[in-house]
């Protein structure tokens, strides 16, 4: 038996997870339309190739991966792209992004699918095939899986963790998973196995998922694997991907760490089963079990096709009428959507009807008392009540000295608060002011490498055109002498040209000096407003100032950046 | 669109039900006391409460917050019956409410509201009085003394004079005035072995009390409302120091279970140097915080002027608790090594 570790802090939210247990998973019905995020993973947004009008198969590419950590997205269902344009985005801003929009015909048609055997492919062309079928983190991160399949050339890969924790309240979509389609989650977790070569493989699930525990061993002995399945003392956040390796393997990986760095990677087991389908079956991700639960007179999990209306997914479950609003994912981390409309995603696990019954408003907000049960129950064993007053007071160096970026937002601290301070909601916002501030300051700098490169420039224009102008007033002199000497030399009759000759010299001379004036003004003016300038027309200008130096136009500028 | 941020499911708490627990772990130690002195403590907890609320309500009202949200949270409550049980239980009435109001407006209040004052606003009102009304401060019954219910009221409120009867001192100032008085030639032994005012500990009866507290205490641990940091640090330093004395001239000084059982030490360590407020927070700044303040506790009981320490033990670490949190903040899940 694995020697189990404890990781400090947690809480025990009662977790509501029967209630969407007793049905296995159902398949959602075709929308009538879907509308498909191209952003739907961390990193890089797929540029779209496709464009209204055209016919698409279930599983074509609609947007290809436009970096290392970005994943492809594909159609969910065959029909005709009815636009590629901008909608509301299940995320708490509500902005907007672009999205593909696909109208159904019904017939669910798929493209030609290849599987392939990964053991016969060289690893990275595995990793592009897991790019190239979207494969990216389901358990709600959605960081691109290949992304994390190439071992450290210098720790050695220790432990593989497959994380089938699922430690939020009212979640069960990866349960159900397990317990009906282990043999393709097991098999997956062989793949990542196969690319990492780890030492050992870990299946950590809680003890309260006792039949999908069975299910996994049965699978793993069934194809005479040797991970081991654990079952892990129930206590939120278990689920966490640093806390799951922690009471695993014992080890802890700070903010400032990758976690391959000490010979440990963590994936989802949600995340296997796409892996697996996506090469043994050449099934791209376009569709995600979605757990369908809180107010609701059904509560289910169901197969979503990604783009699928949330709103649609919800009536599944028959929500009772006092239902207000939709939270995607868990009580504890999840947030409200903008808007019903909002397309299920990659990273949506489960949508759980809200009303004021199932999550009664909160208590205004008191004082904090300094209790410090929200340090007792941070699961990095920050002091959260510290970065509270520091992020209210907008002293944000201070937050970062009390380690903000730990902070994973699990909730925890809000979860126990007297006081009911929105604890998660101050680091956010202490976190995206730091992150602002950084830019701002990234920008200023490049504003002041601009600023002073310009400077340089126009003193050294000065004593150019100064030089230029002492060389034309010494040609001028030299030509006046030269005329004098002659007008002297010349006899009286060519008294008249001579006159004329003295009149439009001085003349052509002014205008030449003028001339190369106007052109060293210019060529010095000065670009006004750039000190003050957004990302867009910062780009634009490197851009011009890219096209000017392949010109020859501008001596070359210090290579600069924006983001 | 509606708002509201995650988490959506959380704890049944709130800072009322906290201070209504710590109100419900003083009850132990206030039915032993009132079984030991009669209702007169009662009456005390209900006009220190009373001034309590009182204070409240008017500078919230100055300071334009929301009252029902603040008078209900039941910090207030608690101040006035850490007065209520730390000063004598026949004081004069106007004594403890004066103390109270000061507690509140000027300990409390002044500094900011609940969550920010530096200091125990209780034990503020106590040094306040304690220096003021020194006289008032040190009257208490005669061991043994049971007045009936009127007569309380009577001397409480004024009514009757404060006869001469009433003005015994605790065990604690008691055995130190011996002590000084008798220069060395009564020793403690013999002093303790006078079990009308000693009782078999600690003070007859006040050992129960200090008992009650200590069943409070632990409850208010059970529950999660304190860390046993802070209890336990300022009881080994109490006992290892009047521990080590006792053992180097029991002659001269009382034995640990003495000092343990008698004046605010169980009140102040699991009541009051357990203030989150004005305390330390981190695990180990708790410890240095409570061993701090039962060592100066011991310090001023034993060698200071005053009968006992507690308060004031209290009211110096107080000074101390931001600058010790700061150089005891615990080291992250991930960095300890690094630490």
């Amino acid at each position: 038996m694995l020697n189990l570790f404890k990781f400090k802090g947690g809480v025990k939210p009662p977790t509501n997870k029967t209630q969407s247990l007793g049905r296995p998973i159902a398949v959602a019905p075709l929308p009538s339309r879907l509308v498909v995020p191209l952003h739907q993973s961390i990193g890089g947004t797929p540029r779209p190739v496709v464009q209204a009008g055209d016919k698409v198969l279930k599983g074509q590419l609609i947007g290809e991966a436009d970096g290392w950590i970005s994943a492809a997205v594909h159609a969910p269902t065959s029909g005709t792209v009815v636009a590629v344009d901008m909608h509301v985005q299940p995320h708490p801003s509500g902005l907007d992004a672009l999205c593909v929009v696909i109208e159904p015909d019904g017939r669910d048609e798929w493209t030609t699918r290849v599987p392939v055997d990964h053991r016969a492919l060289a690893p990275e062309e595995v990793r592009e095939r897991l790019q190239q079928a979207g494969v990216v983190g389901l358990g709600g991160a959605v960081f691109p899986t290949h992304g994390k399949l190439t071992p450290s050339k210098t720790v050695p890969m220790q432990e593989l963790v497959i994380n089938g924790a699922e430690c939020e309240p009212f979640i069960t979509c990866d349960d159900l998973l397990m317990r009906e389609r282990a043999d393709e989650v097991v098999r997956g977790i062989g793949i990542f196995r196969d690319l990492l070569q780890p030492e050992k493989v870990l299946i950590g699930i809680e003890d309260n998922k006792p039949e999908a525990a069975a299910a996994m061993r049965a699978a793993v002995q069934a194809l005479g694997e040797s991970f081991e399945v654990v079952q892990v003392p129930t206590l939120y956040p278990a689920g966490g991907a640093k806390q799951l390796i922690r009471v695993l393997t014992g080890k802890e990986v700070p903010a400032s760490k990758r976690s391959t760095d000490l010979g440990v990677q963590c994936f989802n087991v949600a995340t296997a089963y796409t892996a697996w389908r996506a090469l043994a079956h050449g099934e791209p991700v376009v569709s995600r079990l979605v757990t369908v639960t809180g107010n609701v007179a059904e509560p289910c999990n169901y197969e979503v096709l990604i783009g699928t209306p949330m709103a649609e997914v919800l009536k599944l479950g028959r929500p009772h009428p006092d239902t207000d609003g939709i939270v995607m994912g868990g009580p504890m981390m999840g947030f409200l959507v903008p808007d019903g409309e909002v397309p299920v995603v990659k990273a949506t696990n489960c949508l759980i009807a809200h009303s004021e019954r199932l999550f009664p408003p909160k208590a205004p907000e008191m004082p904090c008392i300094r209790c410090g049960s929200c340090a007792r129950a941070c699961p990095h064993e920050l002091q959260p009540f510290e970065m509270y007053w520091f992020a209210r007071a907008k002293n944000f160096g201070k937050t970062q000295e009390y380690h903000i970026f730990d902070c994973i937002e699990c909730g925890c601290c809000s979860f126990v608060c007297p006081s009911r301070i929105p604890l998660v909601q101050y680091f956010r916002f202490a976190k995206s002011e730091i992150w602002a501030r950084e830019r701002e300051k990234k920008a200023a700098d490049t504003a002041k490498t601009r600023f002073e490169f310009k400077q340089l420039r126009e003193e050294r224009e000065k004593a150019e055109k100064a030089e230029k102008l002492a060389r034309a007033a010494a040609a001028q002199a030299a030509k006046k002498a030269a005329e004098a000497a002659a007008a002297a030399g010349e006899a009286a009759p060519g008294e008249t040209a001579a006159a004329v000759d003295a009149e439009t010299d001085p003349k052509k001379a002014a205008i030449a000096a003028a001339m190369a004036r106007a052109k060293a003004q210019r060529e010095a003016a000065p670009p006004r407003n750039t000190e003050q300038l957004n990302a867009v027309q910062q780009r634009e200008l490197d851009e011009i100032e890219a096209r000017r130096q392949a010109a020859g136009i501008s001596p070359a500028a210090p290579a600069e950046k924006t983001e | 669109m509606m708002f509201a941020p995650a988490p959506f499911l959380l704890k049944d708490t709130s800072v009322s039900q906290v201070m209504t627990q710590v109100c419900l772990a003083l009850v132990p130690g206030i039915a032993a006391y009132a079984w030991l002195v009669g209702p007169a403590i009662l009456i005390q907890l209900v006009v220190a409460s009373f001034a309590a609320l009182v204070a409240e309500a008017a500078l919230l009202k100055l300071r334009g917050k929301p009252l029902a949200m603040f008078l209900s949270d039941g910090s207030a409550v608690v101040t006035a019956w850490l007065i209520a049980l730390t000063f004598p239980p026949l004081a004069p009435w106007w004594l403890v409410a004066t103390a109270t109001v000061f507690a509140i407006v000027v300990a409390k209040h002044l500094y900011g509201g609940l969550g920010q004052n530096p200091f125990n606003p209780a034990m503020v009102a106590f040094a306040v009085c304690i220096v003021s009304f020194p006289a008032l401060m040190a009257q208490w019954p005669s061991v043994g003394l049971q007045l009936p219910l009127v007569e309380q009221l009577n001397v409480i409120f004024g009514l009757s004079p404060r006869v001469d009867a009433l003005s015994g001192a605790t065990p604690l100032d008691a055995m130190k005035t011996a002590l000084k008085l008798a220069d060395g030639e009564i020793d403690v032994a013999h002093l303790l072995a006078n079990q009308d005012l000693y009782g078999n500990f600690a003070g007859r009866g006040w050992e129960w009390v200090a008992a009650g507290y200590l069943l409070g205490g632990l409850w208010m641990w059970q529950r999660g409302i304190i860390t046993w940091h802070v209890p336990v640090a300022f009881v080994a330093s109490l006992v290892a120091i009047s521990g080590a004395l006792w053992l180097y001239q029991p002659a001269h000084f009382a034995s640990p279970l003495f000092h343990l059982l008698s004046g605010g030490a169980m009140l102040g360590a699991f009541f009051i140097a357990t203030d989150p407020v004005s305390g330390c927070t981190t695990p180990r700044g708790k410890l240095i915080f409570g061993a701090g303040a039962g060592l100066l506790a011991y310090v001023i009981r034993v060698f200071g002027g005053y009968p006992d320490g507690v308060a004031f033990a209290v009211l110096l670490m107080n000074l101390c608790a931001p600058l010790i949190d700061y150089l005891c903040q615990p080291a992250i899940f991930g960095m300890k090594d690094k630490a």
